[in-house]
């Protein structure tokens, strides 16, 4: 793995409110080019609103975030898919009116540039670009194992499945960073540990970043390379896993602590 | 036993995502179209053309144009009928003021400036979802049937308030007007339905079929994929747009000749043409297609049986025929809410594995 700490993304000083709630106080981090990088915390903590501040769904009131060594300004989050950034949601959010086949394909938009009129005549330039696409998504399918449900229409998979679809059409697009919210979030050992091999696999293979929130403090301790700790919109730990597994205030933060 | 795959080996992306997989299905669509082509015309007469063909070619172009609004999209509309009002008032317009201009690219043109008229009318979208959309669409309905109406200059200030088609000509085909022959009509509306359906199809198939259909299922999700909702919301109001203006165009020009707007383009026109999508099957091609001609021969039909072959007279028989209609959505919604298209598959599906269960 590529570890020459590169910043891929340095996030800021980020203060998010919701009105008198504040999801996200001050919190910094950055995330280096080609590492896993986990989010871990108790519910409520504000992780999935810090992955939301990164790909654009919230606009942080206070903070900055970097991408490639540039300051971004207040982009959409289509604007940001085109940038390079891919997700997943801890809900799958998958497209239920269409085949596997169709959902993945849908995750190289930012790839196809033909225009209207050509899709209207679609012999020639827009078809070849169809099937140059198709290429690359057949590669995901592969890569995903999951060439038996290309036609099926996702509604009709099993919830494993549709994590893995989902995380195919992030796949598909050929992020340089891809998010990840509980990629793992209510399977069985087996799914689990298939799930790790895929991200592990992206992330050799392809150098893919990544970020991650993940519950499973087996899974996150094994699989990241760093980890940053939130608890109540607060940074608490950053560092290896090692690190934090030893640090005061997460044990705190995840046993609780009497109040003497 | 002739619908089959096995032997179908498909060795290219390009034969995965062919229209017809099943060489059958090929075959029956090249057949239709050869049928349509080359033994309807000769055979038409000025009753099937009005009664059955033309109204049927055209409200499939209508139901087509809603259904990539409605069915792919995911945008309710309830303006349909206002905006083929645009489609026939533009097209009254544009031949009166240029007498020279060729009929195909009036009810192209026509078909332009409706797509121009629905994406303003489709603003709202990018706000309001769901029923509050329809409301604000019902709003475009009424106000523009209000204004061709109100607004003399759009039917040149004639004394009935009602605009009629002059003789234009395609070649030496006279295509509207009273002296046009049954055939020529068919012909020309074949040919727009045959191109709209091919382009509706090869949208539908691609890139931006495929940004529609991600802004119906799940708008969030399709943002972070990189779909912008500004330009997928508004290119499908656009896209139908121009589907429902050519349909209002052909509709004035070929098959009525002379239109009252408040006849012709009420809101009862916007609730028939969305009917035919839902029951036809939202997002299906061919489902525009059985929608049409469920909304458009049922009733033909059902009158032929009770009038001509039972002899009931001509107003209970009127009557009979909205009940049985009204039942018969009702059935088919029960049976298949995704619409006859759904069956069509389930069927297809049957056949495949015919004469085993599974």
């Amino acid at each position: 793995m590529n570890k020459e700490n590169i910043k891929m993304m340095d996030i800021k000083n980020i203060v998010l409110r919701f009105g008198g709630v504040v999801a996200i106080q001050n919190i910094s981090f950055d995330i280096f080019k080609g590492e896993i990088r986990a989010i871990i915390g108790p519910n409520g903590a504000g992780k999935s609103s810090m992955l939301n501040v990164i790909n654009g769904f919230y606009h942080p009131q206070e903070g900055e975030v970097w991408f490639r060594g540039k300051k971004r300004g207040s982009m959409k989050p289509y604007q940001i898919a085109h940038q390079g950034i891919a997700r997943t949601f801890q809900n799958i959010a998958l497209f239920k009116g269409m085949t596997a086949l169709d959902n993945i394909m849908t995750g190289r938009f930012t790839h196809m540039k033909k225009g209207i009129f050509s899709q209207m005549i679609w012999e020639g330039g827009a078809s070849r670009e169809e099937y140059e696409n198709r290429e690359v998504v057949e590669k995901v399918i592969d890569f995903l194992e999951i060439q038996h449900i290309r036609k099926t229409p996702v509604g009709a998979l099993p919830y494993g499945l549709q994590k893995r679809v989902e995380l195919g059409r992030a796949l598909a697009a050929e992020p340089e960073l891809l998010l990840l919210d509980e990629p793992m979030a209510g399977m069985n050992v087996e799914e689990k540990e298939d799930m790790s091999r895929y991200i592990l696999d992206v992330n050799s293979e392809f150098e893919t970043t990544v970020a991650l929130i993940e519950h499973d403090m087996g899974v996150v301790m094994d699989i990241s390379d760093r980890v940053v700790v939130m608890d109540y919109g607060k940074k608490i730990g950053d560092g290896t896993p090692d690190e934090v597994r030893n640090n005061q205030a997460v044990i705190d933060a995840y046993l609780g602590v009497s109040e003497h | 036993m002739l619908y089959r795959e096995v032997g179908e080996f498909k060795t290219s992306y390009a034969q995965d995502s062919q229209t017809f997989p099943i060489k059958f299905d090929k075959y029956r669509y090249y057949f239709v179209v050869l049928v349509g082509l080359l033994f309807v015309p000769f055979v038409i007469n000025d009753y099937w053309a009005n009664a059955v063909f033309l109204p049927f070619l055209i409200y499939a172009i209508a139901s087509l144009g809603l259904n990539i609004l409605t069915g792919y999209c995911g945008q309710v509309s309830l303006g349909t009928g206002g905006f083929m009002a645009v489609g026939a008032y533009a097209s009254y317009k544009l031949m009166t003021a240029f007498p020279d201009l060729n009929i195909l690219i009036i009810v192209l043109l026509s078909g332009v400036i409706t797509a121009f008229v629905g994406t303003l009318f489709g603003l709202p979208s990018l706000r309001i979802k769901g029923f509050y959309l329809a409301v604000a669409t019902l709003a475009a309905q009424f106000f523009l049937i209000w204004l061709f109406n109100k607004v003399g200059w759009f039917y040149n200030y004639s004394a009935t308030g009602m605009i009629t088609s002059p003789d234009r000509s395609f070649g030496n085909f006279l295509i509207t007007g009273p002296n046009a022959t049954p055939a020529s009509k068919y012909l020309f509306c074949f040919f727009f339905v045959f191109l709209l359906a091919w382009i509706a199809r090869n949208l539908t198939r691609g890139k931006i079929g495929r940004s529609w259909m991600a802004i119906r299922d799940m708008d969030i999700a399709a943002e972070i994929i990189g779909v912008n909702p500004l330009i997928a919301k508004l290119s499908a109001f656009a896209i139908s747009s121009f589907y429902v203006g050519i349909a209002g165009a052909l509709f004035f020009s070929v098959y009525l000749g002379a239109v009252e707007v408040t006849e012709a383009f009420s809101i009862q026109k916007s609730f028939i043409v969305l009917f035919m999508v839902i029951i036809g099957g939202l997002g299906s091609i061919f489902g525009s297609f059985a929608g049409a001609a469920f909304m458009v021969l049922l009733p033909v039909a059902l009158k032929n049986l009770l009038v001509l072959q039972f002899g009931w007279p001509v107003d209970i028989a009127a009557h009979f025929e909205f009940i049985i209609i009204g039942g018969l959505i009702i059935f088919f919604l029960i049976v298949e809410p995704h619409g006859l298209a759904q069956l069509w598959n389930l069927l297809k599906q049957k056949l495949r594995i015919w004469p085993f269960p599974y």
